[in-house]
C-alpha cells in the first residue's frame, strides 16, 4: 500500500512549484477574461484603466469570436479551463446555469457599494437571474425595436410613428400603397424567431407553460399574436423572403425597398455609416407599438452579461473587475467604444446618450423588456419556431395545425427536462 | 518453427497507433454516443446521462426533417454528381486535347475555384443570385426569363447551391480525369485510327474504357463528398428557406454543436455511415460507363 501522506506531499511540492512559477511572472492575481468578438475589442482599451487603479490585480483579455464562443465557452466548461470572467450571450445563461458553470452574485452585489439593483431596467436584471438567483450581471443591453425610413413614411401622409398595432397597421397600409406593387412597407426575415415573439410578448403570451415544461403556443395571446404577424405577409406589406433574399440590407434600406425594420441598437451604428449621407437623417428609431392604448410593446431583453466561473480560483479579483466595468461612468465610456447601450438608467444621463433620439427610443423600449423563458433548450425551441412561421408564410400548413405541431415539438424538447424535474422533485421528498 | 514477427509492423506501428486513437477510438465512442441521450444535462452532471437503447435511431426514422434532408442530399448527388463528373470529363478532355493552346493556363484557371476559400466565393455568389441586381438574373432576363429568386424560393435553392457546388470542384476531379487521360498509351489511338476509327468512336472505345478505373474512383468520391454536402448550404443559406437545402451532415451539426443533443447527432451520422457504405458497395458493383471490352 502506498502512502497516502508521501502522494499528498508530493503534489503540494508540485502545487508550490507551480505557484512560485505563475507568481514570478505576474504580481498578484491574474484575472483571464473572454469577451466576445468586437466587445473584446473595445474593453480592452479600458483595461489598462482598470489595472492603474487595481495594482493587486492584472487581467489578461482573451477575444473570442461570437460565431465560436458558444462552442468555445461549452469546451472549456467540458476540459475545466474556464476563464475567471466571461461574457455571456443573454439567451445562454440558462444553460451555463444548468451546467453549474456560474457563480451566483446575489452576495457580492449585496457587499457592493456601487452595484445597485433597481437602477437596471427590470427585464434586463430578471433575464440575469435563474430560480431567484443572479447568476451574471448585465454588461450592455440589446432588445429590437422599430427602425423606419422617416421621409418614405412622410410620403405616405403617416405624420407619426405608429404607437399601436392598428395604428401600425394603417401606417403600413398607407406605406404599401405609395412605394407600389414591387416594394415593401415592411422587412421581416422569415428566418428570424424575433418577430413574432416579440409580437407574443406585447401580447402578455407566456410561450411555455406549467413551469417551462410544455410548450404554449395555442394560446389565446400567442395566436393572436401570430395573425398579426401573418398578416404581414398576407396584406403584401412584408416579402415572403428569408435573410438571404438580399444581399445588403442598408442597400435595400437605403434604396428603399422598404420602410420599417425590426432590428436592434447595433444597427443604430451601422445605419449611421453605411447609409449614404444623403439619408443621414431620413431614418430614425421607435419604440414598438403596443397590441392597443393601454399596454405598451414588449420587446426582448437581449445582449450580453458578465459571469464569475463557478470553479474559478479568483472569485474576490474577478468581482472586482465585474464591478469596475458596471459602474456608470465605464459603461458611458463603454458606449463609447462599442456602441453598446448601458443597463443602468444613470448611465443613460450621460449627454452622450441623453441627446440622441435614435438612442433614446431604445431607453423608452427597455423599460418594456422581457426575457424569452429560462430554459437550455431554448435556442432549438426558438429555431422551431420560426421554422413553424415560416412554413404557415410559405402556405405549407395552415396556422392552427402549424401551432399544435410546434407545441409537440416543444413539449418533446422539453421531455429530458420534464423528467429531470420529475426526479429532483421526487429526491427533495 | 515459429515465424517471427515481420519487422515492418514495427515500422508502421506509429501511424497504426495514432490511427487507432484519433480514429477508431473517437468513432466507437461516438457509436456508444449514439446509444445515449447525451446532452447538454449530461454535460453539467453524468448521472443525467441515460442508456437509451435504438431509441435515437428510432426517432431519427420517425423524424419528418431528418427524411427532407435526406431527400435534399440525396437530390444533391444524385444530380450533381453526375453533372460534376460530366463537367470535370469535359473540361479534362478540353485541356487536354493536342489542339489547345495554353493547356497549363486553362488547367490552373479551372482548378482555381477549387483552392478558393468556400467563404469568399459565397459573397460573390451570392450576389450573382441576387433576385434583382445579380447577374445571372440580368443574362436570363436577355433570355426573357422573369427574375428568379434563386437562394431565396424554395424550389430554386438547391440548384442554386448545386450550380455553386459543381463550379467550385469540378476542377478537381478534372486534375485527376487529365492524369488518367495522360496514362493512356498513345499506341492505342494509333492503332485504332489505322482501324479506320474516327474521333468519337477512339473516344468510345479507347478512351472511355482505360479511363473506367479513374472514373470510378471520381465517381465514388463525387458521391462520398455529395453525401458529406455541408460547408456550402451552411454559408449560403442555413439549410433554408423552408429546409430546402438542409443536408445530413448540417442537420448533424446543428443538433451536435448548436444545440448538443450529441447523442442523437452521433446517430445522424451513423445512418448516413450506413448509406454511404451501401453506396459505395454499389458503385463497385455496377461499375460506371458499362466497363467497356475487357
Amino acid at each position: 500500500m502506498r502512502a497516502p501522506f508521501a502522494n499528498c506531499v508530493r503534489w503540494l511540492v508540485v502545487l508550490a512549484a507551480l505557484a512560485t512559477a505563475c507568481a514570478s511572472r505576474e504580481d498578484g492575481a491574474t484575472v483571464q477574461f473572454w469577451a466576445l468578438g468586437h466587445e473584446g475589442d473595445a474593453v480592452a482599451r479600458l483595461i489598462p484603466d482598470f489595472e492603474r487603479s487595481h495594482p493587486g490585480v492584472s487581467v489578461r483579455v482573451q477575444q473570442i469570436p461570437w460565431s465560436a464562443a458558444h462552442e468555445k465557452l461549452l469546451t472549456a466548461f467540458v476540459g475545466d479551463s474556464m476563464p475567471d470572467v466571461f461574457q455571456l450571450g443573454t439567451t445562454w445563461i440558462p444553460e451555463f446555469q444548468a451546467l453549474g458553470a456560474l457563480e451566483a452574485l446575489d452576495s457580492y452585489v449585496a457587499r457592493s457599494a456601487t452595484v445597485a439593483p433597481g437602477e437596471y431596467f427590470a427585464g434586463v436584471w430578471d433575464a440575469n437571474a435563474i430560480d431567484g438567483a443572479l447568476v451574471a450581471l448585465p454588461w450592455y443591453v440589446d432588445t429590437r425595436l422599430l427602425f423606419y425610413r422617416s421621409d418614405l413614411l412622410a410620403a405616405a401622409g403617416v405624420a407619426t410613428p405608429p404607437r399601436t398595432w392598428a395604428e401600425w397597421s394603417a401606417a403600413l397600409e398607407r406605406v404599401k400603397r405609395s412605394v407600389g406593387p414591387d416594394r415593401h412597407a415592411i422587412f421581416v426575415p422569415l428566418s428570424e424567431w424575433e418577430v413574432p415573439v416579440v409580437l407574443a410578448l406585447s401580447q402578455d403570451a407566456e410561450l411555455l407553460r406549467d413551469g417551462d415544461r410544455y410548450g404554449n403556443f395555442e394560446s389565446e395571446a400567442f395566436r393572436t399574436a401570430f395573425a398579426f404577424y401573418l398578416d404581414l405577409f398576407e396584406r403584401g406589406y412584408a416579402a415572403r423572403a428569408g435573410a438571404g433574399a438580399t444581399a445588403s440590407v442598408y442597400r435595400d434600406f437605403a434604396e428603399g425597398w422598404f420602410c420599417f425594420y425590426l432590428s436592434g441598437p447595433w444597427n443604430l451604428g451601422e445605419f449611421a455609416t453605411r447609409l449614404p449621407p444623403a439619408l443621414a437623417d431620413a431614418w430614425t428609431t421607435a419604440p414598438l407599438p403596443g397590441p392597443d392604448a393601454r399596454r405598451p410593446g414588449v420587446s426582448l431583453a437581449g445582449g450580453a452579461s458578465l459571469a464569475i466561473a463557478a470553479h474559478s480560483a479568483r472569485k474576490e479579483a474577478a468581482w472586482q473587475l465585474v464591478e469596475w466595468l458596471a459602474d456608470p461612468a465605464r459603461q458611458v465610456e463603454f458606449y463609447r467604444a462599442s456602441g453598446d447601450l448601458p443597463p443602468r438608467r444613470s448611465a443613460w444621463q450621460d449627454p452622450l446618450l441623453a441627446a440622441d433620439a435614435r438612442a433614446q427610443a431604445f431607453r423608452a423600449q427597455l423599460e418594456h423588456v422581457r426575457a424569452v423563458p429560462k430554459v437550455p433548450e431554448w435556442e432549438r425551441i426558438a429555431a422551431k419556431i420560426s421554422r413553424s412561421a415560416e412554413a404557415v408564410v410559405r402556405g405549407e400548413m395552415a396556422p392552427a395545425a402549424a401551432l399544435a405541431a410546434l407545441d409537440a415539438d416543444v413539449d418533446a424538447i422539453l421531455a429530458k427536462r420534464r423528467s429531470l424535474l420529475a426526479g429532483a422533485s421526487r429526491d427533495a421528498e | 518453427m515459429r515465424r517471427r514477427a515481420n519487422p515492418a509492423w514495427l515500422f508502421v506501428a506509429p501511424a497504426l497507433a495514432a490511427i487507432a486513437l484519433f480514429l477508431f477510438v473517437p468513432v466507437f465512442a461516438s457509436l456508444l454516443l449514439s446509444f445515449t441521450d447525451f446532452d447538454i444535462y449530461a454535460v453539467a452532471a453524468l448521472r443525467n446521462l441515460r442508456f437509451v437503447g435504438f431509441a435515437n435511431y428510432q426517432t431519427l426514422l420517425a423524424e419528418p426533417l431528418f427524411w427532407q434532408a435526406l431527400r435534399n442530399t440525396l437530390y444533391f448527388v444524385a444530380v450533381g454528381g453526375p453533372l460534376s463528373v460530366a463537367a470535370s470529363l469535359a473540361a479534362a478532355l478540353l485541356v487536354n486535347a493536342r489542339l489547345a493552346r495554353c493547356r497549363p493556363l486553362f488547367r490552373t484557371a479551372f482548378f482555381l475555384p477549387v483552392v478558393t476559400t468556400l467563404v469568399a466565393i459565397a459573397v460573390v455568389w451570392r450576389y450573382l443570385y441576387h433576385p434583382r441586381i445579380g447577374l445571372i438574373n440580368q443574362l436570363l432576363a436577355g433570355f426573357g426569363v422573369a427574375p428568379i429568386d434563386w437562394l431565396g424560393d424554395p424550389h430554386w435553392a438547391m440548384p442554386a447551391i448545386l450550380l455553386m457546388s459543381i463550379w467550385k470542384n469540378f476542377g478537381f476531379n478534372m486534375i485527376i480525369f487529365v492524369a488518367g487521360l495522360q496514362a493512356i498509351p498513345e499506341r492505342l489511338y494509333e492503332a485504332a485510327s489505322l482501324d479506320g476509327a474516327g474521333p468519337w468512336r477512339q473516344f468510345r472505345y479507347v478512351t472511355l474504357p482505360m479511363l473506367a478505373p479513374t472514373a470510378l474512383f471520381v465517381a465514388v468520391m463525387t458521391m462520398i463528398g455529395g453525401f458529406q454536402l455541408f460547408a456550402e448550404p451552411y454559408v449560403m443559406t442555413q439549410g433554408g428557406p423552408s429546409n430546402h437545402t438542409l443536408s445530413v451532415v448540417l442537420l448533424m451539426f446543428q443538433e451536435g454543436f448548436r444545440y448538443w443533443n450529441m447523442g442523437y447527432a452521433a446517430a445522424i451520422a451513423f445512418v448516413l455511415f450506413a448509406i454511404l457504405l451501401a453506396g459505395t458497395a454499389l458503385q463497385l458493383k455496377l461499375r460506371p460507363l458499362g466497363g467497356g471490352p475487357t
